[in-house]
């Protein structure tokens, strides 16, 4: 299990293929890379990331450990960004290693519901238009309940 | 003596990261109360209850939750991760 808060970006493919290599045993890899998004004006300059130092290493450990616990995983990564991030940079990735695909992907979704909702990063977007911090989403907050 | 952090927004409404407070307040809400009353900066950063969420030495917990033995109370916006 791997857990890293960084402010320099990461290299999907190097991370994933890190991943695989030491997941030995593993019949099923699942990646999860989300990426900076434009806004609506298509006039995104950039997304600041601010997150809670001490917190957020606690709250991504507790919730890649209940994924550990609760799936039949080998191992599982989390990597997320923060600081000042240009449009269609990696802002975070989750992996997960099993023996079968299902564990594997019910796991993932389970890290990035957990990610979305609970763990404490705040989204500013920094565009020509003027800067507005991203509201949190009803269905993101809904999506914890199927878990 | 307890450390009181803002994020996102709150930070900015109230217009600093981290301080000290001097309280005697029992709960969260208790705490608001009192900063609310303190200042209008904080009046306005706290008016809406429901579009806040708060941490109690850095674990999540609820507006009732009692402050007696914590050090650091974190009050911020709901979380966008991922």
């Amino acid at each position: 299990m791997r857990i890293t808060i960084q402010s320099e970006p990461f290299d999907m493919g190097a991370e994933s293929n890190a991943f695989a290599t030491s997941a030995k045993g593993a019949g099923a890899i699942v990646t999860f890379t989300g990426i900076t998004r434009d806004n609506a004006q298509g006039d995104l300059q950039v997304m600041e990331i601010e997150h809670y130092p001490g917190m957020t290493e606690r709250a991504l450990t507790d919730i890649a450990e209940t994924a550990m616990q609760r799936w039949q995983l080998d191992d599982c990564l989390i990597i997320h960004r923060y600081g000042r991030l240009a449009p269609q940079d990696p802002i975070m990735m989750v992996a997960t290693a099993s023996r079968h695909r299902a564990d594997a992907f019910a796991a993932a979704e389970y890290l990035m519901d957990y990610l979305k909702s609970r763990a404490p990063f705040w989204k500013k977007e920094i565009a020509k238009s003027g800067a507005s911090w991203v509201a949190a989403r009803d269905v993101d907050e809904a999506a914890l309940k199927r878990w | 003596m307890i450390d009181v952090v803002y994020f996102a927004w709150v930070r900015e409404r109230i217009g600093l990261p981290r301080e000290q407070v001097e309280t005697s307040a029992a709960t969260v809400a208790d705490l608001i109360t009192e900063l609310s009353a303190r200042e209008d900066r904080y009046a306005m950063a706290f008016a809406d209850l429901s579009s806040l969420r708060v941490a109690l030495d850095q674990e999540l917990a609820e507006f009732d939750s009692p402050l007696a033995g914590i050090r650091e109370v974190a009050i911020f916006p709901p979380m966008t991760g991922g």
